[in-house]
């Protein structure tokens, strides 16, 4: 029936059109909601907007409760050694050099403190590494000295990922973090990722997510991540790779999943025919 | 002469004479110390500002520098320093040993070690340098990664310098073992000497490993065989299991003859013995053999099994409580002690204080799931260098200020000693605290570029790696004006305290050492 196909169109154009209006804002707003990278003389973490990340920094705290009291216990009994038994204060020394008291004490309030340290550190490890029922997965090859990203459960969607130059950043981007083509990956979602690389070994990375495993040719390396809330998240190479190095950035922009959709309908019409010819081949392999 | 002690080039470039050799070893780790600092100050004159500084855009070179530092600083400086030098120097003395085990063995030992150096320092001037890190990971060492030769030199450089350290080693376990003076048994022997034996095992158990990993690394590079590679039915972290199975014993390789020497000097300046003597030993033996059992958390990143990661994560947190018996009697032999603060003394203490940081950042570490956060960050590299350049070098330093008066005759300066001290102690910590920062907000190691938000902490880092080298530069001085205008020293300068054999000796001791064996009640 004509009308109907004519609909049918039409819908697709409304569709087409409001995605690239949808997707095109959401790239020009990117300055306005980025929260994943670091900031001037900043002194900690990342914000986390993971529960990877999230726990992985409150596992931290916790160690760094007993961090900082061993420090100050050491200082403080360094101090008042140095004042109290220095030459003039003490002038005849003392011929201890035995005490199993002490000797016990100083073994088993560490083990003890290690215990508590372990507890939530190994806790925390099986959390990180058992990848949830994923629902979506993000392939990712390391390269010198670029990123490839596929999306193997969304269509024919791949694409590679380069650092902007200077003289490309647009206002509000930061220098040595932003990409040209920028990784979509939707929100409240548990996304699979692995990872991989066909030349040397490179490290994926995102602080803010708590995401760090790496590409190593021939393996396939697997982790998980669940992104809370929309925005732009920065990571960079984290394993030398040689001369770029310092610039193979990896910029996830995480929106809620019903854009996600627009951006993958977009996407699969602007990367598909794109693939590059290394890349065809890395899929065979 | 009644001594038949040779002279000139004979004695210096043919020396079987363990004193004169130590002291070649120390010229020759206060030289490549020097190298190696001055390629530190190129990486942080780079890092700097944001932005290409220095090296213009020729990356590789960056990462030679990155390379060559970490090399030099582990292999030519604080390794020849702590136990080719005083090692050498004093293990013999403090036992009551005329000369090593095997003088012919001790004196190819230093110049392998020498010609390993040349070669090290001539990869970075061929083929563009090995820009690998010092960890040489497949494939970026292999063929594909750096094919030209620069690798392959910097891997025959390891395989001497390798086969140098497992020669001294031998050499330290059969002088240890077979010639100490009558009545010294084990368990009298000065912490030093236990350190020094522990070392060695260490070195001849972990030191074949590496070489066997860059010998399957130069045949992969050369010879077709495919150890590293995937696409032969390799894998490249092979290499990273072996690279570690040595790597992780090497730290402690590095830090246990500094534990010795800081026993004797706070037993020395507090005027009281050390305080639990069995347990410090006991302490360093299961430091060493636990330093075998604990690499894979070098690798957390790598994709290990999540029961592997919780291994490693609890055998590496057992570390801390021989560490942490060593603190606590370093400072329960101080106290109740009436302590001295000589130049040595501040070193000593000042190591304390910084390698506990170092110590608990390494706890922080080694819980797998945290150390996602940080892995490969600058947090990582203030980790190590608040435990190397500031625990193994401030004891080197230590060390030197200690013993010099033994080994030339003359005093150093005091006043200008603790000058150096202040130099050294701010212009470090001023590097690398401001690294746990730019490691928690996540900035990768290695980099030659950084996102502008990184800009702050690296520039304070910078201004303290320049202190720092002041007080390198610095000692450089005090050197020369020890021998220059140096008070004669005496026997033994420190007192009854120090009462290990070798103050009982003339200062320089004679060409044989004792000329009548001491004999040990």
């Amino acid at each position: 029936m004509p009308s109907s196909k004519y609909t049918a169109n039409f819908s697709g154009f409304i569709m087409k059109f409001l995605n690239l209006v949808f997707v095109n804002l959401l790239i020009f707003c990117n300055g306005a909601f980025a929260n994943g990278e670091p900031k001037d003389w900043q002194l900690g973490f990342q914000e986390a907007f993971s529960p990877t990340a999230r726990a992985a920094q409150e596992t931290h705290d916790f160690i760094m409760l007993f961090v900082w009291g061993i420090v100050a216990f050491v200082l403080v009994l360094l101090v008042v050694t140095c004042v109290k038994f220095r030459a003039k204060n003490n002038p005849t020394p003392s011929t201890t050099s035995h005490n199993t008291l002490i000797e016990i004490i100083w073994i088993v309030i560490p083990t003890i403190i290690l215990i508590i340290i372990a507890i939530p550190s190994l806790k925390l490890i099986y959390f990180q590494e058992t990848v949830p029922e994923s629902e979506m997965t993000l392939k990712v090859i390391g390269r010198q000295w670029y990123w490839s990203y596929e999306y193997p459960d969304q269509g024919d969607i791949a694409f590679d990922s380069y650092m902007k130059k200077d003289e490309e950043l647009k206002a509000g981007e930061p220098r040595l973090l932003a990409t040209d083509n920028k990784v979509y990956l939707p929100t409240e979602t548990y996304i699979k990722i692995q990872v991989t690389s066909s030349d040397v070994i490179h490290a994926f990375a995102l602080p803010a997510l708590g995401v760090k495993i790496d590409a190593i040719p021939g393996r396939l390396n697997e982790t998980w991540v669940y992104i809370e809330e929309p925005g732009t998240y920065y990571g960079q190479c984290s394993e030398l790779c040689g001369i770029l190095h310092a610039f193979m950035p990896i910029e996830v922009i995480a929106v809620p999943k019903h854009e996600f959709k627009y951006w993958v309908e977009r996407a699969k019409e602007e990367y598909s025919y794109a693939l590059p010819n290394n890349m065809k081949l890395a899929n065979k392999l | 002469m009644s001594d038949h002690a040779p002279k000139g080039l004979t004695r210096w470039l043919c020396s079987t004479s363990n004193k004169d050799i130590g002291i070649l070893y120390l010229i020759f780790s206060i030289f490549a110390g020097i190298v190696g600092a001055l390629f530190s100050v190129g990486l942080r004159a780079e890092l700097m500002f944001p932005g290409d500084q220095i090296f213009g855009g020729n990356y590789q070179l960056y990462n030679v520098f990155i390379t060559a530092h970490a090399f030099i600083m582990v292999f030519f400086m604080i390794m020849p320093a702590l136990i080719g030098g005083f090692g050498n120097y004093f293990v013999p003395l403090m036992i009551g040993a005329p000369d090593m085990a095997f003088p012919r063995l001790n004196n190819i030992s230093f110049w392998f070690l020498f010609f390993s150096f040349l070669l090290l320092v001539g990869s970075a001037f061929v083929d563009g340098g090995a820009g690998t890190g010092w960890t040489a990971y497949p494939p970026l060492s292999s063929s594909s990664g750096h094919p030209g030769k620069a690798v392959d030199m910097a891997i025959f450089s390891l395989h001497l310098a390798g086969a140098s350290s497992i020669l001294g080693a031998i050499n330290f376990i059969a002088t240890i073992l077979n010639m100490r003076a009558p009545g010294m048994t084990l368990f009298k022997m000065p912490l030093f000497v236990w350190s020094m034996l522990v070392t060695s095992f260490l070195l001849i158990l972990a030191l074949p490993v590496l070489g066997g990993a860059i010998t399957m690394l130069l045949t992969d590079r050369n010879f077709g065989t495919q150890f590293f590679n995937p696409a032969g039915g390799g894998d490249p972290l092979l290499f990273q299991h072996l690279f570690w199975f040595f790597g992780h014993p090497e730290v402690y390789i590095v830090i246990l003859p500094g534990f010795g020497i800081i026993s004797q000097i706070i037993s020395t300046f507090s005027r009281k013995p050390v305080f639990g003597y069995m347990g410090m030993v006991v302490a360093m033996a299961a430091i060493g053999v636990i330093g075998f059992v604990v690499w894979a958390h070098h690798m957390f990143s790598v994709g290990l099994s999540v029961n592997t990661k919780a291994y490693f994560t609890a055998a590496t947190m057992v570390i801390a409580l021989p560490t942490g018996i060593k603190i606590f009697s370093w400072i329960a032999t101080m106290w109740g002690g009436s302590i001295i603060f000589t130049t040595p003394m501040y070193y000593a203490i000042g190591f304390l204080f910084l390698f506990t940081v170092g110590g608990v950042t390494g706890v922080v570490l080694s819980s797998g799931g945290v150390d996602a956060l940080m892995h490969d960050t600058y947090y990582v590299v203030a980790h190590f260098h608040y435990t190397m350049s500031l625990g193994a070098l401030f004891i080197a330093f230590a060390a030197f200020y200690y013993w010099i008066p033994k080994m030339s005759g003359k005093m150093y300066s005091e006043k200008l000693g603790k000058i150096q001290f202040w130099l050294m102690f701010v212009g470090v910590n001023l590097t690398f605290f401001p690294q746990h920062f730019l490691g928690l907000a996540g900035m990768p190691r290695r980099y030659v570029d950084y996102p502008d938000a990184y800009a702050g902490w690296n520039f304070i880092s910078s201004i303290g790696s320049y202190i720092s080298f002041a007080g390198a530069l610095f000692f450089l001085y005090i050197v020369y004006h020890t021998f220059k205008k140096g008070t004669p020293a005496g026997d033994n300068p420190w007192g009854k305290y120090a009462n290990t054999l070798e103050w009982t000796l003339t200062s320089p001791p004679p060409f044989h050492s004792f000329e009548k064996q001491p004999t040990i009640k």
